[in-house]
């Protein structure tokens, strides 16, 4: 196999046929381009291929290294399961998306330059929002026009940054970045809204839960990720980012206790997660940087799943509100037993995945001596096991019975979790098979019995605080509501503010109206004098004006002689 | 739940109760585990008897009264954006 075939062509073409094909053909293609692409991805040769020369700048469109070709085999597993689990839907729209969406996130990670990089963030953008829209509500529809919004925003952000950069003559290829530069800070901007920084963050919890089944599956897997592969390639060491990082992974779990919305909740915990990984580029070690991607590579497994399964809620139950569900496990054995794998994943228990990356983040944060950042990651992972690894299961699946009983979920579903759970196990059980595929060497062992015994007293004491508030009727109970964040700003606080300033104006121009009628009148009248025909406009006769001019003289004269 | 229908281990809440003390039995043989076990940590406190048995408790504790207090200050109803 050639060593520059471009794979994320092949997903992006591939994609236009979907529409003309239909049930099984189109459902088979949509497994066969990601299988296709994954056989060409292992023949990729490490190397820069497709350079071209445009408007003067030498672009890279296929950058491979161990760093893409880590991503670009997650993006295809992740896109793969997504098309097994969309199996049973018939929605061309939703299937031509995902793979364009897919394409485009495998473009932005084998993007040598950052044009490249910016033009497949955009299609990115606009393929993904797709997938909110075919929820085909008022409520998505709203939610994917500030997606798209933020998303585009986030691009132009970019593009402003690139544009700065090239004038300071520092080219366009992507490798390291770094802050000395103004060019630098408007990528990191543009790049921070992808990633969902702190008050960048709010597109996510806001769109991502009101996508479809599939959808949200599907957008959980890309966009954040690609932002956190940029990161790690242009800001790793970037110390700012630690401390980001650590805000990002502690903020967003009060948010997760208190939400309603299962979906949304994971979007929280996403956050959290994606934390940890902004902690591990922001420390740059070698250690770190391995961490964050393959806590970046695992989450996409898991919150895949745990996305899936609440996906199999939302379509059997048809809610995933905390307050409404219950007592599904009765109906939906299989689907819960996902949940859970999907659940320890997240909280790192031993033996699954979460275990062997994210603490690779934490010893790395440690091992630098970052005390405060390790406590509050510790507290965060406490947190998340508390949130995503006991609520979601919790209150789904077991708590009060709610009385829905409805059928498992459909085997095309059942399978894709089956698969991403066994993934995330095998990940668990055999890390150094998957740690060969890091982009540095891995001089770490997870299964020390320090460390195992550590972290099952952080996550059994945990459960066991779960317990015992839910006994004593402490712990809150889930209500109908929304929670205010960041997006109130533009969702409450800016059309409010723009409504003020146009009663305002309305106020002003009806209070100044005498006024400005006095001030016209007199406009009137001086341009009476000087508009065709006024006084100032005429032409004088010849004799007028030396009869004039005489007066002066004479008038000069006078005053002379006094 | 409907009469008639199967009833499941966890229905009753005599078994809830069990899964319980069973998780203060294993919580508790864990912090023991301490006793046994020789740790290498890299900060000097991490090591001290049941320091993450004891910060998991607590910070989960802390963590669920204080999101609990946030929601006098953030909730709002369900159709707050739709008005």
């Amino acid at each position: 196999m050639s060593g520059d075939f471009p794979v994320p062509l092949l997903l992006i073409l591939g994609a236009v046929l979907v529409p003309l094909l239909r049930g099984r053909a189109r459902a088979a293609l949509t497994l066969l381009l990601p299988l296709a692409a994954f056989v060409l991805v292992l023949g990729l040769q490490h190397g820069s291929y497709w350079q071209v020369e445009f408007l003067g700048a030498q672009l890279v469109l296929m950058r491979i290294d161990k760093l893409s070709l880590l991503f670009s085999y997650v993006f295809l597993l992740a896109v793969f399961l997504a098309a097994i689990y969309a199996l049973h839907e018939d929605s061309p729209a939703q299937q031509t998306a995902t793979l364009v969406y897919a394409g485009s996130a495998l473009g932005a990670v084998f993007a040598g330059d950052l044009l490249t990089l910016f033009v497949f963030l955009e299609i990115a953008a606009v393929s993904s929002v797709i997938l909110i829209w075919a929820r085909h509500s008022s409520t998505s529809f709203g939610a994917g026009m500030r997606y798209l919004a933020v998303q585009l925003a986030a691009g132009m952000l970019l593009l402003a940054g690139i544009a700065v950069r090239v004038a300071a003559g520092e080219g366009v290829m992507f490798d390291h970045i770094g802050l000395e530069s103004p060019g630098g800070w408007l990528i990191l901007l543009g790049l921070g809204i992808k990633c969902a920084f702190p008050l960048l963050h709010n597109w996510l919890q806001d769109a991502y839960p009101e996508a479809t089944a599939t959808g949200t599956v599907v957008l959980s897997a890309f966009t954040t990720k690609i932002g956190i592969y940029a990161l790690a390639r242009g800001f790793a060491g970037e110390d700012m980012l630690i401390y980001v990082g650590t805000a990002m992974a502690a903020f967003p779990i009060f948010y997760a206790v208190i939400e309603n919305d299962l979906r949304r909740v994971l979007a929280y915990s996403m956050n959290n997660q994606l934390g940890f990984m902004v902690v591990g580029v922001g420390i740059g070690s070698e250690m770190a940087l391995n961490g964050a991607v393959a806590h970046a590579f695992a989450d996409i497994l898991f919150k895949g799943l745990l996305f899936m399964s609440m996906g199999a809620v939302l379509m059997r139950a048809g809610t995933v509100k905390g307050s409404e569900l219950g007592g599904l496990y009765k109906s939906m054995p299989w689907t819960t037993g996902f949940c859970i794998v999907g659940a320890a994943s997240i909280s790192a228990f031993p033996l699954f995945s979460g275990f062997v990356t994210k603490s690779m983040i934490m010893s790395a944060a440690a091992g630098e001596g970052y005390l405060f950042v390790w406590l509050v990651l510790l507290f965060a992972s406490a947190g998340v096991f508390h949130h995503a690894g006991i609520k979601i299961p919790y209150f789904a699946f077991f708590a009060h019975d709610s009385g829905i009983r409805c059928r498992e979920a459909p085997t095309s579903m059942l399978i894709a979790m089956g698969a991403a759970a066994a993934l995330c196990i095998g990940i668990g059980c055999a890390p150094s098979l998957f740690y060969r595929l890091l982009p540095f060497s891995v001089d770490y062992a997870p299964y020390t019995p320090t460390h195992i015994l550590d972290q099952v007293q952080l996550l059994v004491f945990s459960a066991l605080a779960f317990a015992v508030l839910m006994r004593t009727g402490i712990y809150p109970p889930e209500l109908k509501s929304v929670n205010l964040d960041s997006d109130w700003t533009y969702r409450r606080l800016l059309p409010a503010l723009a409504s003020t300033v146009r009663c305002g104006y309305g106020y002003v121009s009806t209070a100044v109206a005498p006024a400005l009628q006095s001030l016209r009148a007199a406009a009137g009248a001086v341009s009476s004098l000087y508009q065709p025909r006024g006084i100032f406009a005429r032409t004088w006769s010849t004799g007028g004006t030396a009869l004039w001019m005489m007066v002066l003289l004479l008038v000069y004269l006078i005053e002379y002689l006094l | 739940m409907k009469t008639g229908e199967k009833r499941y281990w966890l229905d009753d809440p005599a078994n809830v109760t069990r899964l319980y003390q069973g998780l203060w039995v294993i919580g508790i043989l864990l912090v023991l585990c301490d006793l046994l076990l020789h740790k290498h940590e890299d900060f000097m406190f991490a090591g001290w008897f049941s320091f993450y048995g004891f910060f998991g408790f607590v910070a989960c504790v802390v963590l669920v009264v204080s999101a609990k207090g946030l929601r006098r200050l953030l909730m709002r109803s369900e159709d707050y954006y739709e008005r």
